[in-house]
């Protein structure tokens, strides 16, 4: 099976508001942040020395790494400061919420792996 | 040159008198005041009763001042009689002193109400330099002070006095507070606010008789009630002081007559000030006085031509903590009136538009905005494009926006009456750079002081090598010093992080902010607050330091470095369980397990069955200590025991910064009390207390705070230091930074040499947030949160 799939994660309630976990999908994980209004889900580690993203505080929709204080969009993975980490990013996953349920879109080739 | 004498030596006619001075010389200057003071700032008055500032700091003109323009100053004159016909006036020394031209800047006198005992000794006016030192000197803890008067004067006099430890009551007239300024709500706002800081209001009524045999024993009331009572303050309003100017045949209503061009009916005999009376007003405010004295000085000085058409009314409180501002007519007869309020923060406005003008404005709670008010009442802006923002503009984009939106005509400092157009000048022509540069090069925001950041703005803006002299503000999301945000967060008693993001801030926050304000919150109210996991760094919410893999550090509490062959062996066993890769000693006698798993935490904790030891955060520390007498041959005092229990006193709570300690039993100073945050240092018969020592990023030797005879007066010392650093250090300033940003003079007139009052007061606080501090490692028992220390794993499992 190659398409991407949604994967059911946890309910809302177990991540509090502006604050950030680390999920087990399969053998991978993912960085998953409630931002009060929304979910977003990244890869789980800092594209400076590999922090947890996870672990960082949460700063309008961007995360700040708790390690040397990169912060990282969470739209859109790509790192905001410091200057010089600007064009460094993260992987991204798309999240909706149904029924009090977040899940997460693991694209073809990650379900796979993921799987694996 | 014509001779020119002075009546009064107040505000109004030294500020006469600078403009006077400033048309090039023109008189032989002669200035009598019946104070024996220097022109000082009289607004100023209730900041020297609070203890705010010292008499010297409200000094406008010093005697140097007086001395360069070769002006004879008799200071302790009162002038009793003047002959117009003559020219001259006699002073109460029996000195005639003749003139050529007449100032009179006399002022206003306190109004004393038909009170049946006015004479007692120990009830005072609240009006000058002399009362304000005869009260600080008479007031004291646990007296009783009785008010009378709850108007703008009353009202500070009061908060003055109950920092002086006295206990306040103010009795009021009228039904509601400050009713020439605010209306009847805006009143019950301000009643609510003064009732919070502990001074007691009776409204409706008057004081009938002060009681006593000779000196005030207490006084009767209206509605037959009897308050006991050590001092009373009579602060029931001013009347102009127009004796001389009767006597010099000058027409006088309620104060003396002057037209637009400031000229009273005599040729010879000029007048400005409180004892005017201009189109039917006569202003007690300092605004309006400065644009009297502006438009007289022309008329003096052989410039006449400018004119004084009067000036909108404006008051502010001076109270810290209790922000109320009124300008203009805000009844609502023939206006509109706009509101908001909000009776949980306290916070109340309301403004009068009238013909699509502003008319009035009352700012109670929040007074951020009154300098926009102020403009558009000087201005008459026409108001009808922003009906829809007049209580709610448009978020300035940045620190300089409202500033960069004015107009160079537009006021900055309402009291001198400096316009952004004289700042600029004053930068560009003067080489201006300072706040205190700009001070003394145009005199803005020397009274009041409110304009202040306004200034600083606009010299940030413009200056090319602007210096900032202010503290600096958290964050750009939360654009205020510490301090000022503690007051605001104490008197509008917000609790959570997030409410005061949203309230004060950019709504969002950041990692710089967010923890100052969980510290800040915590420490305000004592562990009562609605702690924010989300605004604490990862340390504070897993209770355990982060290492650069992502892993975790564990120190457990070894009270005073004092351990047992239990203790160690649990510890052993942990470490061998967990296979913790590194068990160090560390510098601060305890022992760290290193590259601990987040999941593991509560298992090791629980293992370790010890509390922990806050090595994660910025809060307690350690004592680390020597053995002292216990096994130490030279020690003189039980160092170890002092340290175990210093340790239980203050383990548990959270500080601006960590905070090191350490006890020595000997001046030989083995576990280096010295360079710690606190230290006790024992000697024969006693300790000394230490603080403000570093050995990290800076070295520096601790400063003796006091030195005491006993254990338990040292431990008490400690405490007091200790409340009084979480409560006023900033976020992130070590006890090194902060004692000497204050100096230890300070420190010490604050802490142990403080009032008892105040003493016990800093030690009730710390009692009472120690009594809701737990031990964090409890959590891994009940954790806060289903995923605080594991990850999630997904409902679902992956299937291809």
């Amino acid at each position: 099976m190659s398409e991407s799939r949604w994967i059911k994660v946890t309910v809302v309630d177990n991540i509090p508001p502006r604050e950030g976990r680390a999920v087990l999908v399969g053998g991978r994980e993912i960085a998953l942040f409630n931002l009060g209004d929304r979910f977003l889900a990244t890869d789980p580690n800092c594209p400076h020395q590999g922090g947890p993203l996870c672990d960082g505080i949460v700063t309008g929709s961007s995360v700040v790494c708790p390690l040397h204080a990169w912060k990282v969009d969470l739209d859109n993975g790509e790192v905001t400061r410091p200057t010089h980490g600007k064009g460094h990013c993260v992987g991204t996953y798309a999240t909706r919420v149904e029924d009090g349920v977040v899940s997460v879109q693991l694209p073809a080739a990650r379900a796979q792996e993921a799987a694996a | 040159m014509k001779r020119l004498i002075v009546v009064g030596n107040g505000m109004a006619g030294m500020n006469c008198l600078e403009q006077i001075l400033a048309h090039g010389p023109k008189f032989d200057v002669t200035v009598f005041g019946d104070e024996t003071h220097v022109n000082y700032n009289r607004i100023m008055l209730s900041s020297v009763l609070a203890g705010e500032k010292a008499g010297d700091d409200i000094v406008i003109n010093g005697r140097d001042w007086y001395a360069k323009h070769g002006i004879d100053l008799r200071v302790g004159v009162r002038i009793v009689d003047l002959d117009a016909a003559a020219k001259t006036v006699t002073g109460n020394d029996g000195s005639v002193t003749p003139y050529d031209v007449l100032l009179l800047a006399t002022g206003s006198n306190a109004f004393m109400p038909p009170i049946q005992g006015l004479d007692k000794d120990g009830v005072f006016a609240f009006r000058t330099l002399d009362d304000t030192r005869a009260l600080i000197e008479r007031s004291g803890v646990g007296k009783k002070a009785i008010v009378i008067g709850g108007g703008l004067l009353g009202l500070e006099a009061a908060r003055g006095l109950q920092v002086q430890g006295c206990d306040v009551t103010v009795v009021h007239l009228m039904s509601t507070l400050m009713e020439r300024q605010l209306d009847p709500d805006g009143g019950q706002y301000l009643l609510g606010k003064m009732e919070d800081l502990g001074v007691n209001v009776l409204l409706g009524r008057t004081t009938t008789a002060i009681l006593g045999n000779g000196h005030v024993e207490g006084v009767a009331l209206s509605d037959d009630s009897l308050l006991e009572a050590d001092i009373v303050v009579v602060a029931a309003g001013i009347r102009p002081n127009v004796d001389l100017a009767i006597k010099g045949g000058l027409a006088v209503n309620r104060g003396v007559l002057v037209n637009d061009y400031m000229e009273t009916s005599s040729d010879d005999i000029f007048a400005v000030g409180e004892c005017v009376e201009h189109r039917g007003v006569c202003y007690g405010l300092v605004a309006p006085l400065y644009d009297q004295a502006k438009v007289l000085a022309a008329t003096m000085t052989g410039n006449r031509g400018p004119t004084y058409t009067g000036t909108v009314p404006a008051a502010k409180l001076k109270i810290m903590g209790v922000d109320v501002f009124s300008a203009g007519d805000w009844s609502e007869q023939n206006a509109e009136p706009v509101r908001y309020e909000d009776r949980a923060l306290g916070i109340y406005k309301k403004l009068t538009v009238r013909d699509g003008k502003l008319a009035g404005v009352i700012l109670v709670g929040d007074t951020g905005d009154s300098h926009r008010y102020m403009d558009w009442l000087r201005t008459d802006a026409d108001l009808s494009n922003q009906r829809k923002h007049l209580l709610f503009p448009p978020p300035a984009a940045d620190a300089g926006g409202e500033v960069a939106a004015m107009s160079d005509s537009a006021t900055i400092c309402g009291c001198i009456g400096v316009t952004k157009g004289t700042i600029i000048q004053a930068i560009h022509e003067k080489g201006v750079n300072t706040m205190s540069q700009l001070k003394e090069c145009t005199r803005a925001s020397t009274s009041c002081g409110s304009c202040s950041s306004l200034c600083q703005d606009l010299l940030r803006a413009v200056a090319p090598e602007f210096e900032d002299e202010v503290k600096k503000v958290i964050c750009g999301c939360l654009p205020f010093a510490e301090d000022k945000l503690r007051d605001i967060l104490r008197s509008q008693k917000l609790k959570s992080v997030q409410e005061v993001l949203e309230i004060y801030g950019n709504g969002i926050g950041c990692e710089v902010c967010k923890p100052a304000l969980s510290y800040m919150l915590d420490m305000l109210w004592c562990g009562d607050h609605d702690e924010d996991r989300s605004a604490r760094f990862i340390n504070d919410r897993v209770h355990a330091n982060i290492q650069k893999d992502g892993t975790f550090s564990v120190i457990p509490r070894i009270r005073g470095g004092v351990t047992s062959p239990d203790e160690l062996r649990r510890i052993a066993a942990v470490a061998d369980k967990y296979q913790v890769p590194m068990v160090k000693i560390t510098g601060s006698q305890r022992i760290d397990l290193l590259g601990v798993k987040k999941a593991d935490l509560p298992a090791v904790w629980a293992d370790l069955g010890m509390p922990s030891g806050q090595a994660y955060t910025k809060g307690v520390r350690m004592v680390k200590t020597c053995v002292g007498t216990e096994f130490c041959r030279f020690g003189t005092q039980d160092s170890t025991g002092a340290g175990v229990e210093m340790e239980r006193r203050f383990e548990q709570l959270f500080t601006p910064h960590k905070v090191k300690m350490a006890t020595v039993g000997c001046p030989r100073n083995c576990a280096e009390a010295t360079v710690k945050d606190i230290g006790l240092i024992g000697q024969e018969n006693g300790w000394q207390v230490v603080v403000g020592g570093a050995a990290g990023k800076s070295v520096r030797k601790a400063d003796l705070l006091i030195t005491v005879e006993t254990t338990g007066q040292a431990l008490e010392a400690s405490e007091i230091f200790f409340q009084y650093y979480r409560e006023n250090a900033n976020y992130l300033e070590r006890t090194y930074d902060f004692v000497e940003r204050l100096g230890i003079e300070k420190v010490r007139k604050e802490t142990v040499y403080a009032p008892e009052t105040v003493r016990h007061a800093l030690l009730d606080r710390l009692a009472k947030s120690k009594a809701r501090a737990t031990d964090a490692w409890l959590e891994g028992q009940t954790p806060k949160t289903a995923a605080q220390f594991t990850p999630i794993r997904a409902m679902e499992t992956v299937e291809v």
